[in-house]
């Protein structure tokens, strides 16, 4: 299709400027990948990976039956876990509705000694939304499946 | 004109026909949306179940993720109007493309708010500068920015295409707000509702949001048909067919 030179030169230019635009800005995500890390995990702070940095975020979930509240302030503390890592936290104020435990949550603050003191705690919630009727079934048929598997191993020498 | 465009879609494009096709489907769009939109309210607020995590302030999602998505999809419409008017210079490509900004601005201010609403409760906060929250943020800046541009110059057809070459430019951040809960660590959600694959909702709660984009979806149609008939007539002022319009009005 022959095509107006002059719209013809004004589609190359304006493609041409978006694809330079594109490429920096994709090189600029790239570059960004490596370090605009929102979080570090126990593990990775263990691993000595955040000792550049005073404050930072740490991400985990909160073990459970490891949380415990001071009975004359809002102190708690309890510990963030990853696959490969535990670290203790300690906070003072008032969590978010979702912090308990098993919940992946983000802690602002700074290392003391081996413990995290934050000075902010938020609650991450996944992608996963399901009535909680269904929640609690399906926790109950996990359960039974255990309880199943259990007396069958019992039975098998 | 080039030959594989269908006559009716040139035709189209013309000023004159637009304005009465848009006078057409507007009252449409605009029942439509209104219709889905009570559905779609209905559903999330009364009929769904509430959350087993979140209870019911979950069900703000039903505002914030058609706003969302509305607020990447008005963009879409606009950087590609916004290529046709810069290339082949076309009146109504500019018209789409203006008059679309103020209208995604909208659903991406619309996003912001709501999502401040979710977070404070849930999250524990209004904000954080994670990946996914900033560049929303950014989303909006660059549609102010071409609102911005756009009314800087002028004459308004080379303040047209200077916002329209801004907005091409900014497209590139459409992918980055879609794809930023996968790239980087967020203390936003990934994305529960996948096109190509197995959503992480149950259909209760997923066909209130699917009706609720169908409303925000026929809803911005409704509101551009509008907002693209009063500026044509702007565009068109000097023309016979605009003064025709006005005869007829002002004789009413």
């Amino acid at each position: 299709m022959p095509m107006n030179p002059t719209r013809k030169r004004r589609l190359i230019l304006v493609i041409a400027i978006a694809v330079a635009a594109a490429l920096a800005v994709s090189l600029v995500v790239y570059a960004l990948q490596q370090n605009m890390n929102y979080l570090f995990t126990p593990s990775q702070v263990q691993s000595g990976q955040a000792t550049q940095y005073s404050t930072f975020r740490l991400g985990g979930m909160v073990k459970a039956g490891s949380i415990q509240r001071s009975k004359d302030s809002l102190q708690v503390t309890f510990t963030v876990v990853d696959a490969g890592g535990a670290m203790p936290v300690e906070y003072t104020g008032i969590l978010p509705d979702l912090f308990r435990d098993n919940q992946s949550v983000i802690a602002t603050g700074h290392m003391d000694g081996a413990r995290f003191v934050a000075t902010e705690v938020l609650a991450k919630h996944d992608e996963t939304y399901m009535p909680k009727e269904l929640k609690d079934a399906m926790a109950k048929a996990h359960a039974d499946a255990k309880v199943k598997e259990a007396a069958a191993q019992d039975k098998s020498p | 004109m080039a030959k594989w465009i269908p006559l009716w879609l040139h035709k189209l494009g013309s000023p004159p026909t637009f304005y009465r096709f848009a006078g057409a489907v507007r009252p449409w769009a605009m029942g439509l949306a209104l219709l889905f939109g009570v559905i779609g309210l209905y559903g999330g607020l009364v009929l769904a179940p509430p959350d087993y995590q979140q209870g019911d302030a979950y069900r703000i999602i039903f505002i914030h993720v058609p706003s969302a998505w509305m607020s990447m999809f008005v963009y879409a419409v606009m950087g590609v109007s916004g290529f046709i008017a810069l290339v082949w210079r076309m009146k109504l490509a500019e018209v789409v493309a203006m008059e679309s900004a103020p209208i995604g601005a909208a659903f991406a201010f619309i996003t912001l708010a709501t999502g401040s609403l979710w977070g404070k409760p849930m999250w524990g906060t209004w904000w954080t500068w994670d990946a996914r929250l900033t560049s929303e943020l950014v989303l909006l800046f660059l549609y102010l920015g071409v609102i911005g541009l756009y009314h800087a110059f002028e004459d308004r057809r080379q303040g047209a295409r200077a916002a329209s070459f801004l907005a091409i430019i900014g497209v590139i951040n459409v992918p980055i707000v879609h794809y930023s809960v996968v790239w980087w660590n967020t203390l936003h959600q990934g994305s529960t509702v996948n096109i190509f694959g197995h959503s992480k909702m149950p259909w209760d709660m997923l066909w209130p949001l699917l009706a609720m984009t169908l409303a925000t979806k026929c809803y911005y149609a409704a509101s551009l048909c509008r907002r693209a008939r009063t500026d044509i007539l702007a565009l068109e002022s000097g023309k016979d067919w605009v003064r025709e319009i006005a005869q007829a009005e002002a004789a009413r």
